[in-house]
């Protein structure tokens, strides 16, 4: 099957179960990061966002900012991040996230057969829109790469739809109007957009950008498939480490299964 | 014979430009796409922009021939004026649109960013004027050089944030303030600076500028009886050379932009993706975008506008590079020569006409001074110290 298949059958068979999907995100390069993914993947991941780290993250906050600043000085790079996926033994899918001048200057064929090569399933690009997202879309389906589109809360209701006929994998369902980062409460937004999407589309929804602990995940999960977790999990990376990640992750995974039980078949 | 290109809702001068952004930003840039294309077609918006130019920005700027320069490098040089307009840049032409354009729009609020500070010192005032609340990122290296004009806007009633991520500059200031907008882009608009950005911005502040171009073009023909030989100016993401290329594009004169060699996009850069445009940009072999490193920070941007590397792949126009020492001393040279102060970006382009002067003689040479220097005093004092 290819990376594609695998991450979109993945999080179908979770929603059949009745369950949430629950991805976190990793600042690629930063420290300890391959630990991370290692105690996301043994705590309860549905699948794993890699975030290869760039110079001009203009839709990443202060947290995220913070990481991809020591991933970058401790000299990472899409090459060395690919290579460390590689030799990774996680059983859960990975997602890469990237700003589109990795993918352009690399050359999107080349960077789609760099993503297969390092066992990579998808690709998150958000600074791509619809509009100018074709050449990379196209690359990535011959290669079985998924390209997870971003739908925002500013969009008309027209637009929603030839987002997500473009989304492979999943949608990414973005929870505000703003960047990455924890907030105190979830925005009215994140549920509101994930409901007009899900009446859209049937390939499983997700809320990212500002679902900042178990609680707010349980919240957005009443009408998502499931939710993306970044700056909650990089800043316990950076402060705690892996261990203290895996405590989290852990416990958003319960939250979310008990709310959200698996349906007995 | 060459034509000004006006992008289709692709945003493409060639290959480069586009709209490279978050999509929360898309509804936004495609709704000033459509409410910047109504202005510009109506009479009554022209006119009051027009009446805004003429009786608050002091335009039409003069030109001024510099006898002195012109017989010391066997050249006629002439200089489009635009350092007399108020706040002392060309940048108040593109604010002042962009401002009774968010007026329009029913915005309450505007964001900028800044290098050099002359973009957010026009932004707080016509902000003022306007009647709207007004932010400024500017980059913490920048807000240290630039002291004088953060108080400026200060003065004028904007916020100033200084930027601490990345190279603390003018690239790190767009992003803070794209971040900004993301987060606030119902009640805001992004008056982005120069000719860069994701569509409309690059065609937008584009016409907002061409004025320099349209009038500098008449004014040339009126007293020469001739377009000039070569024009030239500086480029840090571009836009008073966009302003007055714009009116030669179709014409035989050489277009020369200047940028500094330490952030020379055209000259060094390779094409890529950043700030919502494909451009060409300084970055390294992995796509990371590069710092750029001038003395002059309002040409301290690792990219440039997507016009400018269009103009560059068909061969249009030039975009030489000069290197921080022979800036000084055409600053110097100006003020001794003509009792002007550049600001320091226009000196980049005197420092390339006074290089090149043994292959101009006897042309006419058409240089956008696109705002005075006394911003840079303070910092001219501490390079010079007692030397002088």
């Amino acid at each position: 099957m290819s990376g594609a298949g695998l991450l979109e059958t993945t999080l179908r068979a979770v929603r059949s179960e009745g369950r949430k999907s629950l991805v976190p995100y990793v600042t690629g390069g930063a420290p300890q990061w391959v630990e991370t993914v290692r105690a996301c993947a043994a705590n309860g991941a549905t699948a794993i966002e890699v975030g290869i780290p760039f110079s001009d993250p203009v839709m990443d906050g202060p947290v995220i900012q913070e990481a991809s600043q020591l991933a970058l000085e401790a000299g990472a790079t899409p090459v060395s991040i690919f290579e460390e996926l590689r030799l990774l033994d996680v059983q859960v899918p990975i997602v890469v996230m990237c700003y589109y001048n990795t993918v352009f200057h690399a050359g999107h064929e080349r960077f789609a057969k760099s993503l297969v090569d390092a066992g990579v399933c998808g690709a998150i690009i958000p600074d791509l829109p619809l509009e100018e997202s074709g050449p990379w879309c196209e690359a990535a389906d011959r290669h079985g790469v998924a390209t997870v589109m971003l739908a925002a809360p500013t969009a008309p209701d027209e637009r929603l739809p030839r987002v997500t006929a473009r989304a492979r994998g999943f949608v990414y369902s973005v929870g505000l109007l703003g960047v990455t980062g924890e907030r105190q409460s979830l925005a009215a937004t994140a549920t509101a957009l994930a409901a007009r999407l899900k009446s859209v589309t049937d390939v499983p929804v997700l809320v990212g950008v500002g679902v900042s602990n178990a609680e707010q995940a349980v919240q957005a999960c009443e009408v998502a498939d499931g939710v993306i977790q970044g700056a909650a999990v990089v800043r316990r990376m950076l402060e705690g480490g892996p261990d203290s990640v895996g405590e989290f992750v852990a416990e958003v995974r319960r939250a979310l299964d008990d709310r959200f039980p698996r349906i007995k078949s | 014979m060459t034509t000004l290109v006006t992008p289709g809702t692709d945003g493409r001068f060639g290959d480069f430009g586009g709209r490279f952004v978050p999509e929360t930003l898309v509804p936004a840039c495609q709704e000033l796409e459509r409410e910047f294309a109504a202005a510009w077609e109506d009479e009554t918006f022209r006119a009051e922009l027009n009446q805004i130019l003429a009786e608050y920005a002091g335009r039409p700027s003069i030109i001024t021939e510099c006898e002195n320069l012109g017989r010391q490098l066997g050249i006629k040089l002439v200089l489009k004026r635009e350092d007399l307009n108020h706040t002392g840049s060309h940048k108040i032409n593109n604010v002042l649109g962009q401002t009774l354009l968010a007026k329009r729009m029913g915005k309450r609020r505007i964001v900028a960013e800044t290098g050099a500070g002359q973009h957010g010192v026009a932004s707080a005032t016509a902000a003022a004027l306007m009647g709207l609340e007004c932010k400024v990122y500017m980059g913490a290296v920048d807000v240290e050089r630039q002291a004088l004009n953060v108080f400026r806007m200060r003065l004028l009633g904007a916020e100033v944030e200084a930027v601490h991520s990345g190279s603390r500059t003018l690239k790190d200031a767009v992003n803070e303030a794209m971040r900004d907008w993301v987060a606030t882009v119902e009640s805001t608009h992004y008056c982005l600076g120069s000719v860069m950005g994701p569509h409309p911005y690059p065609y937008m502040v584009r016409q907002f500028h061409r004025v320099i171009g349209d009038e500098a073009r008449v004014q040339m023909r009126d007293r020469y009886k001739k377009d000039p030989d070569v024009i030239v100016a500086c480029v840090g993401g571009g836009s008073n050379a966009m302003g007055i290329f714009s009116g030669f594009v179709d014409t035989d004169a050489r277009l020369i932009g200047v940028e500094p060699a330490g952030g020379a996009a055209v000259g060094r850069g390779q094409p890529g993706v950043v700030h919502g445009m494909k451009s060409y940009l300084m970055q390294d072999e992995f796509g990371q975008v590069q710092e750029a490193h001038s003395i002059s920070a309002g040409l301290d941007y690792p990219g440039v506008g997507p016009e400018h590397s269009y103009l560059a792949s068909i061969g249009r126009a030039e975009y030489p590079t000069v290197t921080d020492d022979e800036v000084i001393a055409a600053f110097q040279l100006m003020a001794r020569s003509e009792g002007i102060i550049p600001a320091l970006e226009c000196a980049h382009a005197l420092a390339w006409i006074v290089l090149e002067s043994p292959r101009l003689a006897g042309k006419t040479v058409l240089m956008n001074l696109s705002g005075r220097g006394d911003k840079d005093v303070a910092q001219m004092m501490d390079i010079l110290g007692n030397s002088i």
